[in-house]
């Protein structure tokens, strides 16, 4: 990623987790990655001002609690959250999923190969493309966690 | 990209439009490139063209008219072309324009490269990453 914020992933299945968090580390990304079991654990994360906001979001769709759907909802309309790209990574394959959360303006709508490898291929395309990419400031009200982050980086 | 439907291209500088069309062409992506020189055409252009709009729309920020910030405005208030992903391909590197364009929700933002291979790379790292990405619509 262009940065060296968190990547904040909203997964309810660990082995799903697991599988991004090797995918990362074969890619050599360094990012860290805080992951959480739906998106009710996501928006605590995201309102605790003590945590560094993340660069990207990656987001499943099912998820008990509250669902990628619900939680983009509410992220979408929050003028601290709204800014943060979210990607959609899902093995959902319906329509109505990936045009209701293009409507909530996602950056990107995945659909997970089953196979490692071609998962790893996947991730490498999202990381080259968000390095491309510049990334939105989220620093400004959070000066405390980025100077954390930053410290971490080094 | 994934779905067979034109890029749009929002910039007010013809040669840019014909760099963008030959890095396309150079790495064979078969989209119809449709290009408008600023934000009131382009979105005549979307208002047209609903049921067979683009798959993502490349956006300039410094147009005259309406430029790209109040374009990108205009189509995210509209609950019809607002799942269109929109990429900011610009020169401008001001924090300002990159905060106001991520608070409309903009599904990247490219800073362009000065030179025309640095751009073909871009070009080829957006291509796969909207090939990879689902999209909104079907196909035409």
């Amino acid at each position: 990623m262009r940065d060296c914020k968190p990547i904040l992933l909203l997964e309810d299945d660990t082995v799903d987790a697991m599988t991004v968090k090797r995918a990362l580390k074969d890619l050599n990304i360094t990012n860290p990655l805080v992951r959480v079991a739906n998106g009710e654990e996501a928006l605590v994360y995201l309102r605790d001002e003590t945590k560094a906001k993340p660069c990207v979001i990656l987001l499943d769709i099912n998820m008990p609690k509250m669902n990628g759907i619900e939680f983009l909802k509410i992220a979408k309309a929050d003028d601290k959250l709204k800014r943060i790209p979210a990607i959609v990574l899902t093995t959902s394959k319906d329509d109505k999923d990936r045009f209701t959360t293009f409507q909530l303006s996602i950056a990107g709508f995945i659909v997970k190969p089953v196979d490692y490898l071609k998962f790893v291929e996947a991730m490498k395309i999202v990381n080259l493309y968000w390095t491309l990419s510049e990334l939105p400031n989220t620093e400004q009200e959070n000066v405390n966690a980025k100077l954390a982050t930053d410290t971490a980086c080094r | 990209m994934r779905s067979s439907r034109p890029i749009l291209l929002v910039d007010d500088d013809n040669a840019e439009m014909m760099t963008v069309k030959r890095a396309l062409n150079e790495l064979n992506v078969p989209n119809k490139l449709v290009h408008h020189l600023d934000g009131e055409n382009a979105l005549c252009y979307l208002r047209d063209n609903i049921n067979k709009g683009p798959c993502v729309i490349l956006l300039d920020l410094n147009m005259p008219k309406m430029n790209g910030v109040d374009f990108l405005a205009a189509v995210k208030g509209n609950a019809e072309l607002k799942q269109i992903p929109v990429i900011i391909l610009t020169v401008s590197n001001d924090e300002e324009d990159k905060a106001k364009c991520y608070e409309l929700c903009a599904a990247g933002y490219v800073v362009k490269p000065v030179n025309y291979e640095g751009f073909i790379e871009a070009m080829k790292t957006l291509d796969a990453y909207w090939t990879l990405s689902e999209l909104p619509f079907p196909d035409v």
